[in-house]
């Protein structure tokens, strides 16, 4: 009998032959990620009375929740870390605007196929998408692997999720993340690792990618998975373009592959060739609908925006759709792109002059309004269509605010109209 | 370890953004703050009415969503003693036992307890009473019963720590 993604990696990465579902193991991750929260991680550490963090190599900080600092608070927040960066030699260290930390790291070439990192932040299932084993732990947790460079972990189940069909114009990769969490509900995927097959993911771009296993965090799941491959190589070799060229010959070393025989808790096939978009409606992202049912919905603000969809594609599609028309007099448009890198690509391509000349507004690289800081948050009564991978109530700072979750394309044609709009509808 | 009080009962995919608003992430530190809007967005009543050894009972995927330990902080420090569950979260899982809060699996005491009654959790012997029924769950494994024990993974470590100096 042979053996899943999970499996495979964790039994490498304690010594073990094999493992099975449900063990216990003391494991060490390769990368262990905090944010803005890396200030409450220090306070805790500073408890265990250690004078420095035992693999500082193996760290990496983004500042990105609230950057730049909405408040002196949150100002003191990211100088006590720049402080505790410089006292301990942290190499990866990425300063506020750099942009969102999820897409950093992939872009940085911290990421690849087979590593386990450990990040004090739910979507760290996003590493899945370039084959490494990404899972999401607490502050306490981070403290401790400052502390021990080690943490117990239980090996998952896995779900084997196969995509199949051709996905029609307007439709994508946030569609089909949708669609699944809609049919399989909020906690199908709880304590579970995720592996995403099929045809359909084979031929997503990579940037598209990066959508799916970010999203499965809201199906509760402790990592998800994408077969890292050809496309998976060339996106991370165009980001390090100064690289080393032992990276690109070294990229797979040390990549893990599921047996074709390995067993799985559950397996389910989606068939996407008639979807039509996907919204995720107010207050939970299980709760999807095709946007037929909700078209014509007012919407007072559109958000491009967060580590689900805010990569140079996204923008693109948006800017597509913008090109030549308004944003509604009624609605304001936000665009926050996930990297400096990207930003900078947009502006190259001329997105930003068609997002601008469209009456979009531009924001600093990092999460924006995602979970309610800074940056666009909604007043008390006003409707959202997001980008994000979260609707909860209060997310955007009030509990009286309506989130809408949409792909680029519908948040960018429902910007235009001012209500929830199928892209196809503007041509 | 024994806790007991009064139950607070809410339904499935209970969130932490309800349980502890994104806004206040990076700017509220201390636990007692924290407390003071603790389900905040959930009931309104909780903060100011729950009492120590209080008890939360769930439904399914209690604390799923954001990986922010105040959810846990918060409503440890409002005086929560236990919560009870269909099923957690996984992160909010590993954050309740790592703060030293049990999170305890028992669909049955779920079904039985209602909003305002009296319960009881006894770690030592794995059961939950109400004022006419008795409903084990399975005991935690050994070592998280030992973080528990020492009040969460902090205290746990620093005594291992203190161990490996000596």
């Amino acid at each position: 009998m042979g053996h899943t993604f999970a499996e495979k990696l964790l039994a490498r990465n304690v010594g073990l032959a094999h493992v099975q579902p449900g063990q216990v193991i003391d494991a060490t991750p390769d990368l262990v990620l905090s944010h803005d929260n890396t200030a409450a991680i220090i306070r805790t550490w500073r408890q265990l009375e250690l004078s420095r963090v035992k693999h500082p190599e193996r760290l990496a900080i983004v500042l990105d929740h609230a950057a730049p600092a909405p408040t002196t608070q949150h100002a003191q927040n990211h100088a006590e870390i720049r402080q505790f960066v410089a006292e301990q030699g942290i190499p990866h260290f990425f300063d506020i605007g750099r942009g969102i930390c999820h897409q950093v790291l992939c872009e940085e070439g911290l990421i690849r196929p087979g590593m386990l990192v450990l990040g004090a932040d739910s979507h760290s299932t996003h590493y899945g998408a370039l084959g490494a084993f990404g899972a999401g732990i607490g502050r306490s947790e981070v403290a401790a692997l400052w502390a021990t460079g080690t943490l117990w972990l239980r090996v998952p189940e896995s779900i084997k999720i196969t995509v199949t069909g051709r996905l029609g114009e307007w439709v994508s990769a946030k569609d089909i993340g949708l669609y699944i969490i809609g049919q399989l509900g909020a906690d199908a995927g709880n304590y579970a690792s995720v592996e995403l097959h099929g045809e359909t993911i084979a031929q997503l771009s990579m940037e598209s990618r990066f959508v799916l296993p970010n999203l499965m965090a809201e199906m509760g799941v402790k990592n998800a998975w994408l077969a890292p491959d050809r496309v998976t190589l060339e996106w991370v070799v165009a980001q390090n373009q100064n690289a080393d060229p032992e990276f690109a010959a070294h990229f797979f070393a040390h990549a893990v592959y599921p047996d074709p025989d390995a067993p799985y808790a559950a397996e389910f096939t989606f068939d996407v060739t008639a979807l039509e978009p996907q919204i995720a409606c107010p207050h939970a992202v299980d709760n999807v609908v095709p946007i037929s049912q909700v078209a014509g919905t007012r919407v007072h603000q559109a958000f491009i925006g967060t580590c689900t969809n805010a990569r140079l594609e996204d923008l693109a599609v948006a800017a597509r759709i913008l090109r030549g028309r308004r944003v509604h007099a009624d609605t304001r448009l936000l665009v926050i792109p996930a990297s400096a890198r990207v930003l900078r690509a947009a502006l190259h391509e001329g997105y930003l002059d068609t997002l601008l000349a469209a009456g979009a507004i531009i924001g600093p690289p990092g999460c924006g309004p995602c979970m309610g800081n800074h940056l666009g948050v909604p007043a008390p009564g006003e409707v959202t269509i997001s980008t994000a991978n979260r609707n909860f109530r209060g997310r955007m700072g009030t509990r009286e605010a309506d989130i809408y979750l949409a792909s680029p394309a519908v948040v960018a044609a429902s910007a235009v109209t001012g209500r929830i709009t199928h892209p196809a509808e503007l041509e | 370890m024994r806790v007991s009080g009064k139950v607070w009962k809410y339904g499935d995919n209970v969130n932490t953004d309800v349980i502890f608003p994104g806004k206040y992430t990076y700017t509220l530190t201390e636990p007692a703050e924290m407390a003071a809007h603790a389900l905040e967005d959930l009931d309104s009543t909780f903060a100011t009415a729950v009492q120590p050894g209080d008890i939360i009972v769930a439904g399914r995927n209690w604390g799923c969503g954001s990986s922010r330990e105040q959810a846990v902080i918060c409503l440890k420090a409002a005086g929560v003693g236990a919560i009870i569950a269909v099923s957690f979260a996984r992160i909010f899982c590993r954050n309740a036992i790592n703060n030293g809060l049990p999170a305890i699996v028992c669909p049955a005491a779920v079904a039985a307890l209602e909003h305002g009654e009296w319960a009881e959790v006894d770690l030592a012997t794995a059961a939950i009473r109400s004022a006419t029924r008795v409903f084990p769950f399975p005991p935690f494994p050994p070592s998280v019963q030992r973080i528990l024990a020492e009040g969460g993974l902090i205290p746990y470590l620093k005594q291992l720590l203190a161990a490996e100096r000596s």
